[in-house]
């Protein structure tokens, strides 16, 4: 049997008294699509910034590709393949967004490429999420849809073997979370393993082959998307009593 | 040999100018730590004052402690127009903190220089028939230069901890600093809190200048001094704490005296900003914060 | 190359000495203000104490020449010596207080530069070997071959220095390296993780910063003869070296470059013509009005007259 991508072994972190994460476990398989769900302050957030490094857990241990990262810097991370999406996104203001993509592209992917090279790049990434046309703007001009979907090529722009989407579909239409839902398949096909932390149930139940689900930073059930649909666990938590 | 009567004049000489930087940072802690506004300028509004007590003082004979509480209505509506401003200009725009750290310390260097051209560098102090004396205790000899400079910072102190923790306003201040949100929701203008704070910040100012140019002679680039001091006090005491403020103002000011006594006058005033360098290298929460 | 040239024939032919001093203060602002730029502009962390690092490689290459007294013998070889030497102690204090303060917000850092700046200064007040309070002669060498006088020759290579420090922070600025420094200033948590290594480069632009502040103090004591901590480590050259890129425009090399040139002439200007306190409050006035009108500075504005005119 092939190890796990991603493995988070017993994973807690505390702000000040409060306890975020308390002793969790989640894994990744190579090429899998895991969805990660979980009511507001349930402990999502703060896994991925764990997992991205941004945060250092107290104590438990990430392995990613069989290495311990626990301690490694975010942007060695995202150089062994990490990559991720903001919440509320974060794009580089001061740049277009083919820059924002070079940036990625000269630090995590190839370092050191010539600018040409990488801009050459960053338009073919573009191309391939349907914002080819946007490449010179600033993000500051940008409508929230294509902030996310600039963030999505922005992280693509890194090479990820592993790519974490957090609530890239918040706030977007109908369509426009097809339209998301049908770029990601087609980057797990190329072999990115993704994991989605999502509200909108309907784009993580379709999208997922197993999902994980969070609650006050313990997990409390793990499954195929029909498991978890009729988990009484999670109906409990979702619904209240 | 160490002799007790210095160590123990040393240490009283600087619990009372701590009483008395506690008045000159409260602003700071109030501006920096609620607001988040880095008010850089906030010792050039302290000199202000003292140029307006010694200015009324000498041309009128009136008493520094009055003078500083007759300018506080002033200096609070000067605060609520410097916060309008910086509201209108960087905060509704959401610029970056920086560039208005930038702006003030910019108004920073206006105040001095129009300072030096109004009254010139020379030195100047005020007289009240009260100063020239002291209190002695034994071997502790308390001057009254210090002493009611202390009194007063300290009064000031307890006067602001009660106003955050009993009136709405008060606490409204305090609320708006944790979330604006909220309090914009609960029908409170954030705004109008926010200039609020910004004049009281501003209003104990003109009374910390009063004291200052009670205790020493003033001059125009003094205030420069004071940053470091403002900002060692402000952060050591915990941002936005008001009580923790006292207490760091106080040993701010027993190291100070410590370090005049033992090594001299002239390493003194490189011992707040020593402080604030390490304080922020090593725990940037402050000794009284989470 | 062909600036220096020129600059090279001036000196031949060209003796009023105000004018040479004059410029002095100019070019030694375009090195200042482009090391201040590679930090606060490009990487977005502002620095309040360039009087510290520009004080300390003054002091360091006072030090040196007094100790060793390399004029004499070699006497094209005694400024390089001390500019390495400034830039280096410079860059040592840049790489102290990049480990000790970057892990902070950017407004601590601020604060921290200007408790550096009043540190330096006490503790200069406090070395009798650094001439204390009193201060420091330095006597400036009174020949070298092919000038009139050193002045003209300290010219010469300040113009040098100036063209060495606009070509290193446009290189800067076009390198790889520039663009993860302004990824660092625009979000410090995304430039992480697309792979930026923040703190080094972090780390990285306050060295190179302090370096040039340095190199721009080292030349200093030749200028004034006499060295005196309050005036050299002054808030006062923080002020201008901040606000010359500021009023420029700080995102790229251009920007401290016209600051330096126009406000360094403006202030000369009002240095013979009014005071030092005028001088100062134009700087003021102009610093505030630029931050709160045209952010952009000035190379922000012209950009946005010329992309008015294509319309």
């Amino acid at each position: 049997m092939s190890q796990p991508l991603l493995e988070v072994q017993q994973v807690f972190k505390n702000f000040g008294g409060f306890a975020a994460l308390s002793g969790v476990n989640i894994y990744v398989n190579p090429g899998e699509r895991l969805g990660l769900i979980g009511p507001n302050g349930s402990g999502k957030t703060t896994m991925i910034n764990c997992i991205s490094g941004l945060l250092t857990p107290e104590k438990g241990k990430i392995i990613f590709e069989g290495n311990d990262i626990t301690q490694m810097t975010p942007h060695h991370r995202a150089r062994a393949g990490i990559m991720r999406t903001f919440q509320i996104p974060k794009p580089f203001n001061s740049m277009t967004v083919v820059e924002n993509l070079c940036i990625p592209l000269e630090y995590a992917a190839e370092h050191k490429t010539s600018l040409s090279v990488a801009e050459e790049e960053a338009r073919k990434i573009l191309t391939l999420i349907g914002i080819e046309a946007l490449g010179d703007l600033k993000p500051t001009g940008l409508t929230q849809v294509d902030m996310r979907k600039m963030e999505l090529a922005r992280s693509l722009a890194g090479r990820p073997k592993l790519l974490i989407l957090d609530e890239v579909m918040a706030g977007l239409s109908g369509s426009e979370v097809d339209e998301i839902l049908e770029i990601l398949f087609k980057l797990n096909e190329q072999g990115i393993t993704i994991i989605m932390i999502e509200h909108v149930m309907r784009a993580v139940l379709g999208f997922s082959k197993r999902i994980s689900v969070l609650n006050t930073g313990l997990n409390i059930a793990e499954g195929t998307p029909d498991e978890i649909l009729n988990n009484p666990e999670v109906e409990k938590v979702y619904l209240g009593e | 040999m160490v002799s007790i009567d210095l160590l123990l004049n040393a240490v009283v000489a600087g619990i009372l100018i701590g009483g008395f930087y506690a008045a000159v940072s409260l602003g700071i802690s109030v501006v920096f730590g609620l607001l988040d506004i880095a008010n850089i300028a906030h010792p050039l509004f302290v000199i202000t004052g003292s140029y307006f007590t010694f200015y009324l003082n000498s041309n009128f004979g009136l008493d520094p402690i009055l003078v500083g509480l007759i300018l506080m209505p002033l200096f609070f509506v000067i605060g609520n127009i410097v916060y309008q401003s910086y509201y209108h200009f960087f905060e509704k725009q959401g610029a970056e903190p920086l560039r208005g750290l930038v702006f003030f310390f910019g108004v920073l260097f206006l105040i001095e220089v129009s300072i030096i051209i109004t009254f010139g560098v020379d030195y100047q102090l005020v007289e009240a028939a009260y100063l020239g004396e002291s209190l002695n205790l034994g071997i502790v000899n308390v001057s009254y230069r210090l002493f009611i400079p202390f009194l007063v910072g300290v009064l000031l102190t307890t006067g602001l901890h009660f106003f955050f923790a009993k009136t709405f306003y008060g606490r409204a201040i305090m609320g708006v600093s944790q979330d604006s949100l909220a309090l914009s929701l609960m029908g409170a203008d954030p705004v109008r809190i926010k200039s609020v704070a910004f004049g009281i910040g501003i209003a104990t100012a003109s009374m910390a200048g009063a004291l200052l140019v009670m205790i020493l002679p003033i001059e125009p680039a003094l205030g420069r001094e004071y940053i470091g001091r403002v900002f060692a006090v402000a952060v050591l005491g915990g941002l936005g704490s008001v009580k923790g403020a006292l207490f760091a103002a106080i040993i701010l000011g027993i190291a100070e005296s410590l370090t005049a006594t033992y090594f001299g006058a002239a390493w003194s005033s490189g011992v707040s900003f020593g402080f604030l360098l390490l304080v922020l290298a090593v725990r940037p929460a402050g000794l009284f914060g989470r | 190359m062909l600036l220096f040239l020129g600059a090279f024939l001036i000196t031949q032919n060209f003796h009023n000495q105000y004018y040479y001093l004059a410029a002095f203060t100019v070019l030694q602002y375009i090195i200042l203000s482009q090391g201040w730029n590679i930090l606060g502009g490009y990487t977005g962390y502002v620095n309040f104490g360039t009087g510290a690092f520009f004080g300390v490689g003054a002091y360091t290459s006072a030090m040196i020449v007094k100790t060793f007294k390399i004029g004499k013998s070699a006497p094209f070889l005694e400024l390089p010596i001390l500019f390495i030497a400034g830039g280096l102690v410079a860059a040592l204090l840049g790489l102290g207080l990049g480990y000790l303060t970057m892990r902070i917000k950017g407004i601590y850092f601020s604060i921290s530069t200007l408790a550096l700046a009043f540190v330096t200064v006490t503790i200069i007040l406090n070395i009798d070997a650094l001439g204390g309070a009193t201060g420091l002669y330095i006597i400036r060498p009174r020949k070298i071959p092919f000038f009139t006088n050193y002045m003209e020759f300290l010219f010469l290579v300040m113009v040098a220095l100036s063209i060495f420090a606009v070509a290193f922070a446009r290189y800067i600025e076009n390198s790889w390296i520039g663009r993860g420094l302004s990824a660092v200033r625009d979000d410090e948590d995304a430039a992480e993780c697309t792979g930026v290594p923040v703190l080094k480069l972090k780390v990285f632009a306050t060295m190179a910063s302090s370096t040039l502040m340095g190199v721009a103090g080292a030349a200093y004591p030749y200028f004034v003869t006499f060295l005196e901590p309050i005036s050299t480590v002054s808030l006062d050259v923080g002020v201008n070296s901040l606000a010359m890129p500021l009023i420029g425009g700080t995102s790229t090399w251009a920007g401290p470059l016209v600051g330096a040139v126009l406000l360094g002439i403006i202030q000369q200007i009002a240095l013979v013509t009014l005071s030092p306190e005028y001088s100062l409050l134009v700087i003021g006035i102009l610093l505030v009005s630029f931050v709160i009108l045209a952010p952009e500075g000035i190379v922000g504005l012209f950009r946005k007259f010329r992309a008015s005119l294509k319309k």
